[in-house]
C-alpha cells in the first residue's frame, strides 16, 4: 500500500468500513510512515474542528427570528 | 390527575398539530416563534448569506403549513422541520447556482509517481485551549468551511454538523450513497488543507 491508497482510503478508515484484509495492510503501512500517522492525526482534528464549529455559543444559541420575518411568514400564509 | 401536569414532547407536539389542522392564528405564530431560529441558524449554515437564509426558512414554513395533513406524527415536530428547511435551503442553493464551482484539486493531497506525498505534512499540535482560543477557532473553521466550492460544503454540512448519516444525505441531494462518500472524503482533505495554516502555525 502507498500513501496515496492509504489517503485515499482514509474516510472508511476512520469510519469502521475498511474490510479486514485492508484494514492490515492500512495499519502495517501506518506503523511504518510517519508522515501518514500525521496525515491521519490532522484529518481527524480536521473532522472534530468542523464537527465543533458550530458549537461556539454565540452562534448555536437558539438563534432568535428577526420579529419582521416571523410577521413575513405569518402574512404569506394568509395571503397563501 | 393534577392539571398542571407538564406535557410530554409528545402531548405539546400532538396538541400543536390538532389546533395548526384546526387553522388556528395562534398556532401558526406558536410554531414560527417556537423552532424559526433553530431553523435559521439552519438555512444559514447551508447557505451562507443571512437574507437567501431568510427566504430559505419562508419557503421551508410554507411548504410545512401546507404539508401539515401528511404529517403522521411518527416523528418530532422539530425533525420534521429540520427536514423542511435543509430541503428548502438546498433547492436555494440549487437555483441559485452561482459562478461555476471553484475546482476542489487544487485542495487535495498531490502525490509523486511513486505515491509519496509531493509536499512534506507536519503533524498538527493538539489543541490544549482556552476558551477564547476556542472561540477563536471555531470562528476560523468556519471560515475556512464557507471557502470549500459548494459541492463538497454541503455534503460536510450534512454529514458532519448535521450529523445526517449518508443514506439520508444522498436522498436529500439526490445523489447516489457512492457520490456522497467520495464527495465528503474529498471535503474533509480539502478542509485539512485549508485548516494547516492555523492549525499547522501553532506547531512551529
Ligand atoms: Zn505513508
Amino acid at each position: 500500500m502507498t500513501c496515496q491508497q492509504l489517503i485515499e482510503f482514509l474516510t472508511e478508515y476512520i469510519e469502521g468500513q475498511l474490510p479486514l484484509s485492508q484494514r492490515a495492510a492500512f495499519e502495517l503501512h501506518l506503523a511504518l510512515c510517519g508522515q501518514c500517522r500525521a496525515y491521519l492525526h490532522n484529518f481527524r482534528t480536521t473532522i472534530e474542528a468542523a464537527q465543533n464549529a458550530f458549537d461556539d455559543p454565540t452562534v448555536a444559541t437558539p438563534a432568535s427570528i428577526p420579529e419582521e420575518l416571523v410577521q413575513a411568514i405569518l402574512r404569506a400564509r394568509r395571503s397563501n | 390527575m393534577d392539571h398542571d401536569e407538564v406535557l410530554n414532547d409528545a402531548d405539546a407536539d400532538a396538541l400543536l398539530i390538532a389546533a395548526l389542522r384546526a387553522g388556528e392564528d395562534s398556532a401558526f405564530e406558536t410554531l414560527v416563534r417556537r423552532y424559526g431560529g433553530r431553523m435559521l441558524s439552519v438555512a444559514r449554515r447551508l447557505i451562507g448569506d443571512d437574507d437567501h437564509a431568510q427566504d430559505a426558512l419562508q419557503d421551508a414554513f410554507l411548504s410545512a403549513f401546507n404539508a401539515l395533513a401528511t404529517f403522521d406524527g411518527r416523528s418530532k415536530i422539530s425533525t420534521w422541520l429540520h427536514r423542511i428547511v435543509v430541503n428548502a435551503a438546498l433547492m436555494r442553493l440549487r437555483s441559485q447556482k452561482r459562478h461555476p464551482e471553484q475546482s476542489i484539486d487544487d485542495l487535495l493531497p498531490a502525490f509523486k509517481a511513486d505515491g509519496h506525498q509531493e509536499a512534506p505534512v507536519a503533524r498538527w499540535k493538539d489543541s490544549g485551549e482556552s476558551t477564547s482560543d476556542r472561540a477563536e477557532a471555531q470562528a476560523l473553521v468556519r471560515q475556512q468551511i464557507e471557502k470549500l466550492p459548494e459541492t463538497y460544503r454541503t455534503v460536510l454540512l450534512l454529514r458532519d454538523i448535521e450529523e445526517h448519516d449518508t443514506e439520508t444525505v444522498a436522498q436529500m441531494l439526490e445523489i447516489s450513497v457512492a457520490a456522497v462518500k467520495v464527495r465528503l472524503h474529498r471535503a474533509r482533505q480539502a478542509l485539512r488543507t485549508l485548516l494547516d495554516p492555523v492549525f499547522g502555525e501553532q506547531y512551529s
